[in-house]
C-alpha cells in the first residue's frame, strides 16, 4: 500500500509567524504541467499593511545590529538553504518546468548569492563611507545607514533566485524588507521563509507576501510607512503609477529592470537602500 | 540704498549702540535691466519680466526676463550641444581648469557678490560676506579638483557623466545653492540650465558674467530667470537627463511625481524641522551661541535650521533665560550694514507664512516670547521669537516655519529626546550638545538625519555631504556623495521600458495647472497623474 504524502499549506510570512490570509482568499498554484500543486494565499491590503508594521517593528533591532551579526545571519540562510537544497530544485522543477540541472543551477547560485552579500555587511560601510577633510577644527564623518522600510516587487519569472537577488541585498545594510513574490512561482518564496524563520533572522526583518502584485503593490507604495520602493520585477505591472504614488512620502524608488539575469550582485544594490549620514563633532583648541 | 534701516536693539542707551557701518553698494554696477543667459550670451525672454526687489525696502533693484516653454527649450537645447560637442570632449584636467579659474572669479569679486546677494535676499552682510561667497568659491575649488579624477568617486573607472542637468534652487542662498548645484554637475561633465528663484535672480545673472569671464564654452552654463511655471517646464523637458532641486517638500513630491517613468536621474533637498538637542551638562556658553546660530543665522531661512530645541528638563529654564538674553543683544536691520545680525524676510509671502505659524502657536496654547526691538517700517521683518510650553503636537513643532521662530520643548532621558527628535517627516539636520562623547556618539548613531551637528551647528562645507533622510529628500550634495550624484558607472543596469510615454504637450498643460512655488514650503499641490492624463 503506498503511503499518502502530506502536502505542505503554503501561507504568508508576516512578522517571523506563518499566516493565512486575512481575507481568506487563496489562489491556485499548478505545476508546468498543470497538475494542482497548491493553494496559496492571496495577501490582501491588510496584509500588506500587517507587514509593514512587523518590518517597523523590526527595524531598530535588525539595523542596530553589528555588521558582524548581520553578516553571520545571513550567512546562516545560506546554509540552511545549502541543507535544503533537494526540496528547492524538486519545487522548481515542477513549477518552473525546467531540467533539474537548470532548477539546480538557480538554487546554488541563490545560495552564493547569499554568500557573497553575507560577507559585504561588515564592508560595505568602510567602502561607502569616508571621512571629510572639512576646514575647520571638525572630525566630520559620512557613514551609510539603511533607509528603512522596503517595499520589494521580486523578479517575477524566478521562483528563488529573483526573490533572493533582491532582498539580500537590502537586508545587508540593516533595513527590513516587505516583498511581493513572484506571482507565478510564490512557492518557492514560501520554502525560502521557512529557510529564514529557521536562521536566526529576527521575526519581521522579512516579510513575504504571495498573491496579485498587481493588486498588493499600490497599497505599498502609498503607504506612509514605507521609506524605499524596489520596482526591479514590477515592469509588468503598471508601474508608473506606483512611482508617482511612491513621490507622496518621497519614498526612494528603483524602477524596473529587464534582461537574463536582473538582479546581478553588486554593491550598488546594496548602497541604493542607504542614507548617507554626516556626523561633525568639534575639536578643541590646544 | 543703505540709509533707510538704522539698527535697532532693545536698550536706546545700550552699549551696543553702534554707529551705523553700512557696506557700500558702489562696487555694484547693476543693469537694470537682466535677459535670459543662453549660449554664453544675455537674451530677451519671452514671458512676462518681473522686477526683483530689496526686502529690507521693497525698492526695485532690477527688471528680471521670465523663460517661457521656448525659452526652455533653447536654453536645454543649447546645453545639449555643448554637451555634445563641446564638453563631453575636452578632458578632465581641462574642464577641471575651467572651474578654478570660476572659483578665482569668485573670489576676486568676493566684496561685488556679497553686495549683491545682501541686497536682493536681504541677509546681513556679514552673513554673505563670510559664509555664502566663500562657500561658494570653495564649492568651486573643491569640485574643480575632482574633474580629473572621476575614477575615484566610487562608481568604478570611466563614468560618465548623465548629460543635461536641470537645476533648480531656492532663495535663501542664492549663490551658495547655485555653486552646489553647478559645480559638481560640471566637474562631472554634464552641461546645465539652471533657474534661480524669483525673488533671488541677482547674483546668479552675475554669475553669468563670471561664467563669460572665465571663456566656458557657451551652453555649458545657462541661467533661466522666471517662476515656478519655468521651473515646471525646466523639470519636465524631456531632453533633460538629470534634475535638482533644493526647495520645499510640497515641490520636491510635485517633481517626484511629474519625473516618474522617465529615465531622469533626481535629487531633491527638501524640507526640515531639525532637532537641537541639549543635554545638562552642554558646554552652556557655546550651547547659547550655537542654538542662536542654529535657528536665527538667515533669519532662520535654513532647510536646516535647528527650529526644535530639545532641552534636559533640569537645564529648561536656565537655557531660555540664557537664550533671551542673548536674542535682546541681536541688532536687527539694515543687511548692509556690517553691525547687523538680523537681516530682513525674503518676502512678503514668506513673512506672511511666519506670522502665520506664529500665530498658530499662540492658538495652539504655546507661550510666546519675542526680541524687543523696533523693526523698520519698510521691508519686511520679524522679530526673533522663541516658543515655550511647545507640545509635539502643535504646529510650530511639525511644520517648518522658515523663519527666527525657535520651539522649545523639555525632554528627560536620552531615549526620550531621541524619540522626539524623530518624531517627524522630515531628516534632514540635528544638532547634539553635550561634553560626553559616548553620549553624543550613542545619539548620533540613532537620530534619522543626514546631517548631525554635534556641540557646533549649521556648519557647511564643500568636502562634507549634506542632504536628508525620510520626507527631506534624496541625494546628497558636496563630497564625494556629491558627485556621484552627476555621473553614472560605465556599465549602467538595463531598465525597463514605461509602459508608456507622457507626451510632451500634456506635462506642459500641468504644468500651468500647478504652478511650482518654491517659496511656501506648505504649499498644497494638486496631485498632477501625469500616466493617467496621457491615457
Amino acid at each position: 500500500m503506498t503511503r499518502l504524502a502530506i502536502p505542505k499549506t503554503y501561507k504568508l510570512f508576516i512578522g517571523g509567524k506563518f499566516p493565512r490570509s486575512e481575507s481568506g482568499r487563496v489562489f491556485e498554484i499548478r505545476s508546468a504541467k498543470g497538475e494542482f500543486l497548491a493553494n496559496a494565499a492571496k495577501a490582501s491590503r491588510k496584509d500588506a499593511r500587517d507587514a509593514v508594521v512587523a518590518a517597523r517593528a523590526a527595524g531598530s533591532g535588525w539595523a542596530g545590529a553589528t555588521g558582524y551579526n548581520r553578516g553571520q545571519v545571513l550567512y546562516r540562510v545560506a546554509e540552511v538553504l545549502e541543507g535544503r537544497r533537494d526540496q528547492f530544485i524538486a519545487e522548481i522543477v515542477s513549477t518552473e518546468g525546467v531540467s533539474a540541472a537548470a532548477a539546480a543551477a538557480q538554487v546554488d547560485e541563490a545560495v552564493d548569492r547569499w554568500v557573497w552579500y553575507a560577507g559585504w555587511a561588515d564592508k560595505y560601510v568602510q567602502v561607502a563611507g569616508n571621512a571629510n577633510a572639512v576646514s575647520g577644527p571638525f572630525f566630520n564623518i559620512s557613514v551609510p545607514e539603511p533607509t528603512g522600510v522596503v517595499a520589494i516587487v521580486v523578479p517575477q519569472d524566478s521562483s528563488l533566485l529573483g526573490i533572493t537577488s533582491a532582498i539580500a541585498p537590502a537586508l545587508v545594510s540593516g533595513n527590513t524588507v516587505v516583498v511581493i513574490a513572484s506571482e507565478r512561482f510564490p512557492l518557492s518564496s514560501i520554502g525560502l521563509a521557512e529557510v529564514l524563520a529557521t536562521s536566526d533572522l529576527p521575526g519581521g526583518v522579512v516579510n513575504i507576501l504571495t498573491g496579485s502584485p498587481a493588486e498588493i503593490a499600490p497599497w505599498l507604495a502609498s503607504h506612509a510607512d514605507v521609506n524605499a520602493l524596489d520596482l526591479i520585477g514590477a515592469a509588468g505591472l503598471d508601474w508608473i503609477d506606483l512611482e508617482i504614488a511612491a513621490a507622496e512620502t518621497l519614498q526612494r524608488v528603483m524602477r524596473p529592470e529587464q534582461g537574463p539575469d536582473i538582479a546581478s550582485p553588486s554593491l550598488t544594490r546594496i548602497t541604493q537602500f542607504t542614507e548617507t549620514k554626516t556626523v561633525w563633532h568639534t575639536k578643541s583648541l590646544i | 540704498m543703505t540709509s533707510n534701516n538704522g539698527n535697532t536693539n532693545a536698550g536706546s542707551n545700550s552699549f551696543l549702540d553702534y554707529a551705523p557701518a553700512p557696506e557700500s553698494t558702489a562696487i555694484l554696477n547693476l543693469k537694470s535691466e537682466y535677459g535670459l543667459f543662453i549660449n554664453g550670451e544675455f537674451v530677451d525672454g519671452h514671458g512676462a519680466s518681473f522686477t526683483t526687489i530689496s526686502p529690507s525696502t521693497e525698492k526695485t533693484i532690477a527688471t528680471i526676463a521670465a523663460a517661457d516653454a521656448s525659452d526652455v527649450d533653447t536654453a536645454v537645447k543649447a546645453a545639449r550641444r555643448a554637451f555634445d560637442r563641446s564638453w563631453s570632449t575636452i578632458s578632465g584636467r581641462e574642464r577641471g581648469k575651467y572651474l578654478f579659474r570660476i572659483a578665482r572669479l569668485l573670489q576676486e569679486r568676493a566684496r561685488e557678490f556679497a553686495v549683491a546677494e545682501s541686497l536682493d535676499n536681504g541677509k546681513p552682510i556679514k552673513e554673505s560676506r563670510d559664509v555664502d561667497v566663500p562657500l561658494a568659491a570653495a564649492w568651486f575649488f573643491y569640485y574643480a579638483g575632482w574633474a580629473d579624477k572621476l575614477d575615484h568617486a566610487g562608481l568604478g573607472a570611466n563614468p560618465r557623466a548623465l548629460g543635461v542637468a536641470a537645476q533648480v534652487i531656492p532663495w535663501n542662498f542664492p549663490l551658495l545653492m547655485l555653486a552646489w548645484k553647478i559645480a559638481p554637475a560640471l566637474a562631472a561633465g554634464n552641461t546645465v540650465v539652471l533657474k534661480p528663484a524669483e525673488t533671488t535672480p541677482l547674483t546668479a545673472l552675475l554669475f553669468a558674467e563670471v561664467v563669460q569671464q572665465a571663456g566656458l564654452p557657451a551652453g555649458v552654463v545657462n541661467i533661466l530667470t522666471g517662476a515656478g511655471a519655468t521651473g515646471q517646464a525646466l523639470v519636465t523637458h524631456p531632453d533633460v537627463n538629470k534634475v535638482a532641486f533644493t526647495g520645499s517638500t510640497a515641490v520636491g513630491r510635485l517633481i517626484a511625481r511629474q519625473i516618474a517613468g522617465t529615465d531622469k536621474r533626481v535629487t531633491l533637498e527638501l524640507g526640515g524641522k531639525g532637532a537641537n538637542i541639549v543635554f545638562d551638562d552642554a558646554p552652556m556658553d557655546e550651547a547659547i551661541e550655537g542654538i542662536v546660530n542654529g535657528i536665527f543665522f538667515n533669519q532662520g531661512q535654513v532647510c536646516c535650521a535647528g527650529s526644535r530645541l530639545l532641552v534636559q528638563e533640569n537645564v529648561h529654564d536656565e537655557v531660555v533665560d540664557r537664550l533671551k538674553a542673548r536674542l535682546a543683544t541681536l541688532r536687527i536691520g539694515d543687511p548692509l550694514d556690517k553691525n547687523t545680525d538680523i537681516g530682513a524676510i525674503n518676502s512678503a509671502a514668506q513673512l506672511e507664512r511666519i506670522r502665520t505659524l506664529s500665530q498658530a502657536g499662540e492658538d495652539e496654547g504655546a507661550v510666546r516670547w519675542s526680541a524687543p526691538c523696533d523693526l523698520p517700517e519698510n521691508g519686511f521683518w520679524f522679530a526673533p521669537t522663541i516658543f515655550t510650553n511647545v507640545s509635539t503636537s502643535h504646529r510650530i513643532a511639525r511644520d517648518e516655519i522658515f523663519g527666527p521662530v525657535l520651539s522649545v520643548l523639555s525632554f528627560r532621558t536620552p531615549t526620550e529626546a531621541i524619540a522626539k527628535a524623530n518624531n517627524t517627516p522630515y531628516g534632514l539636520s540635528a544638532g547634539i550638545w553635550s561634553d560626553k562623547g559616548s553620549r553624543v556618539l550613542a545619539v548620533a548613531d540613532k537620530l534619522r538625519a543626514g546631517v548631525v551637528w554635534a556641540n557646533t551647528f549649521n556648519k557647511f562645507d564643500p568636502a562634507s555631504p549634506f542632504g536628508g533622510f525620510k520626507e527631506s529628500g534624496y541625494g546628497r550634495e558636496g563630497g564625494r556623495h556629491g558627485l556621484a550624484a552627476y555621473l553614472a558607472p560605465a556599465e549602467s543596469r538595463s531598465y525597463a521600458a514605461p509602459a508608456m510615454k507622457a507626451a510632451p504637450a500634456v506635462a506642459a498643460a500641468a504644468a500651468v495647472e500647478t504652478p511650482m512655488t518654491d517659496a511656501d514650503p506648505q504649499t498644497p499641490t494638486k496631485f498632477v497623474r501625469r500616466k493617467g492624463a496621457n491615457k
